[in-house]
């Protein structure tokens, strides 16, 4: 009989080999899914992962794994560190098009100024509105001890009528004959993200490693990275230690409400390019698949974005190659997550082989 | 704007049907929670059943067997998270929110020759003179089985936790699983029926949407009504009759703004669509404060160590 016994500390070797086993094990599923939908996996797997790295067009797919990368590590580094503590940020999506929300208004307020503050000015803007948009549930947690699961959650909802309403009434491009959406921002100089549009750089992958650095010196070095990881860790001996529970949920969710709206202030700034209805992919939410397979460490997080922007665009390879639906790339990332958390049984158990006992 | 053109009796009829879907889902929850298990997967268990349901309705021209379907379906799915959660010791809420993930993807990819078809109708029920009587008669008699199965439910779910021994062990499991295990209670197999009941009741929940309420199937169409639920069970207190109570506030909100924009109100279409979940926020703050009557092991891993 198959018996689980408990570790005493989560293993390391496992730790760094469950993601991996994960992504073989997705691969081999995923593969089994995408023949069932009549393709060879071979060449869908190919497709996906070999194709956008080193196929024939590798020269422009490259340049957009940054541009996908970016957002997703910029906004998971931040959902990590409310996970390492078990607060659950999960409505990174609407704190995204805060960011780009109050980030555009604040762009698009300066039309047609040239000048160098203006974006400076749209960063602080996006960063605040994705703050701004955390700090509801953060501040219900802790007042109220609203569940924060739920608050961050609607507020992906109205955070999408509130683009809707801002793409159709105030941010409106006056010069778009009619059309729904606001100006595109990388057309003003001023306001665009964009640093080097041929290679995929722009100010969000700057910023995305620089999150990574911070995250990493401030779990690893730092007094409030310590009490973030305490408080996941041993809840109970963190609060002998005086660690304060309103502060830490004030930071994390703060800290990635800010990150995320970051992330949807360069997007719209720079990829995106302007504020419409259908503005938001759902990066908010691969994200948190992103924290989890980078096992909330930002270095693994930095590799695991870089994975899930690689199958964003061999997807979409795949898509128009092979005609394989858009969904199943989506498939493919949730049993990313599946096998993730299943193969982290291995990582905190034991499994044994054992005569059966009488119960 | 003309609000006279807002019929209440047919406002509180259609309030009846548009909180069946929350009604489904959150008295499936909250069996859930009450065996001590947090299942965030909600919104992907009723995708899907929404998807299955549509799917094999329209291929069998039966709305009952798609409803079987959806409750598999969804049940099906439940099953992943019981993998995770039960068998491989995963985390509650991250398990829950990959079946969300997965569920959303998985009905994406399952619907995709179904956008734009309309499923066989549902008929409603008359049943003679009850329906005939003015006022009452149309607000209670004149529904789908599927809503008054839905009310069933809640009435027996409310019957088997108060008054059987089955649902005083379910609650115990629960309450501490510890004892319930030391008592020889088998607490990973109650846990796996209640998930299993929970991803079922999702599932018609779905199905209800993309058959009776819409009724037509387009991607991502349950719009948050999974999380609508789980929020549901905290503002009941893990009550059953509450859950009723709040499904029928819950729907009355959304067919209320829906009338409001039907009838030209000065306020925006997108401020009008965003108040269900604003009015969730609101109630989930007012009764936030009480926490004494969830259960104690509710998202606790359990593992027998000897």
């Amino acid at each position: 009989m198959i018996v689980l016994e408990k570790r005493p500390q989560p293993s390391r070797m496992w730790t760094l080999l469950t993601p991996v086993l994960a992504v073989l094990s997705t691969m081999v599923f995923g593969g089994l899914l995408f023949a069932l939908l009549g393709k060879n996996p071979v060449e869908a797997i190919r497709t996906i992962f070999y194709e956008p790295l080193f196929g024939e067009f590798a020269f422009y797919y490259r340049p957009q794994l940054l541009v996908k990368g970016a957002p997703l590590v910029l906004i998971a580094i931040g959902l990590s560190l409310g996970f390492k503590a078990g607060i659950w940020n999960i409505g990174a999506e609407g704190q995204y098009i805060m960011g780009a929300i109050v980030g555009a208004g604040v762009g698009l307020a300066f039309y047609p100024l040239d000048s160098i503050i203006v974006f400076p000015l749209m960063v602080i803007g996006g960063a605040f509105g994705g703050w701004a948009w955390a700090m509801v549930p953060a501040l219900l947690k802790v007042r109220f001890g609203t569940n924060e699961i739920l608050v961050s959650l609607m507020l992906v909802y109205v955070a999408e009528q509130l683009l809707a309403s801002m793409s159709l009434g105030l941010l409106k491009n006056p010069e778009g004959f009619g059309f729904p959406g606001s100006r595109n921002l990388t057309e003003y100089a001023s306001a665009t993200s964009w640093i080097n549009q041929d290679v995929g750089m722009h100010w969000g992958v700057v910023f995305a490693f620089i999150a990574v650095i911070f995250a990493y010196v401030l779990l690893n070095r730092h007094m409030l990275g310590f009490h973030i990881r305490l408080t996941g860790e041993a809840p109970r001996a963190a609060r002998f230690a005086g660690v304060r529970p309103t502060r830490l949920i004030l930071f994390c969710l703060g800290t990635s409400g800010a990150l995320a709206g970051l992330a949807g202030l360069f997007e719209v700034s720079g990829p995106g390019g302007q504020i419409t209805i259908d503005f938001n992919i759902g990066y908010g939410f691969t994200a948190i698949i992103v924290a989890f397979l980078g096992r909330l460490h930002p270095l693994g997080i930095l590799l695991a974005g870089g994975l899930m922007a690689l199958t964003y665009i061999g997807g979409e390879i795949a898509q128009s190659q092979l005609g394989l639906p858009a969904a199943a790339i989506q498939v493919f990332q949730g049993m990313l997550l599946f096998f993730l958390l299943a193969l982290d049984l291995l990582t905190n158990y034991r499994v044994r082989l054992r005569a059966r006992e009488v119960a | 704007m003309d609000l006279g053109s807002i019929n209440p009796v047919l406002l509180i009829a259609s309030l009846m049907v548009a909180a069946t879907p929350i009604l489904l889902a959150a008295i499936g929850e909250l069996v859930v929670e009450k065996a001590g298990v947090l299942n965030l997967g909600v919104e992907g268990m009723m995708i899907v059943g929404a998807v299955s349901g549509f799917a094999i309705s329209v291929e069998t021209g039966s709305p009952f067997l798609g409803f079987v379907a959806a409750a598999v379906g969804g049940a099906l799915l439940s099953t992943l998270f019981i993998l995770l959660t039960q068998v491989a010791l995963a985390n509650q809420v991250a398990s829950g929110l990959a079946l969300t993930l997965f569920g959303l993807g998985l009905s994406a990819l399952m619907g995709q020759k179904y956008v734009g078809i309309k499923p066989p109708p549902t008929g409603d029920i008359h049943i003679p003179l009850l329906s005939d009587v003015p006022v009452l008669g149309p607000i209670l008699f004149t529904h789908d089985v599927v809503l008054y199965v839905g009310i069933a439910i809640v009435a027996a779910v409310w019957a088997i936790l108060k008054f059987t021994r089955a649902g005083l062990i379910l609650r115990a499991v629960g309450e501490s699983h510890d004892a319930a295990h030391a008592l020889g209670y088998k607490v990973v197999r109650i846990r796996i029926l209640a998930i299993l009941f929970g991803g079922a009741c999702a599932g018609l929940g779905g199905a209800y949407i993309s058959l009776v309420r819409v009724p037509q199937w387009t991607e991502g169409m349950t719009a948050g009504v999974g999380w609508i639920a789980l929020a549901l069970v905290v503002f009941a207190s893990w009550k059953p009759w509450r859950v009723l109570l709040g499904a029928y506030l819950f729907g009355g909100i959304t067919v209320l703004q829906l009338n409001l924009q039907a009838a030209g109100v000065a306020i925006p279409v997108e401020y009008l669509a965003m108040s269900p979940y604003l009015i969730t926020i609101l109630v989930l703050v007012i009764l936030s404060k009480d926490k004494s009557s969830a259960p104690a092991s509710l998202g606790r891993i359990f593992h027998a160590s000897r």
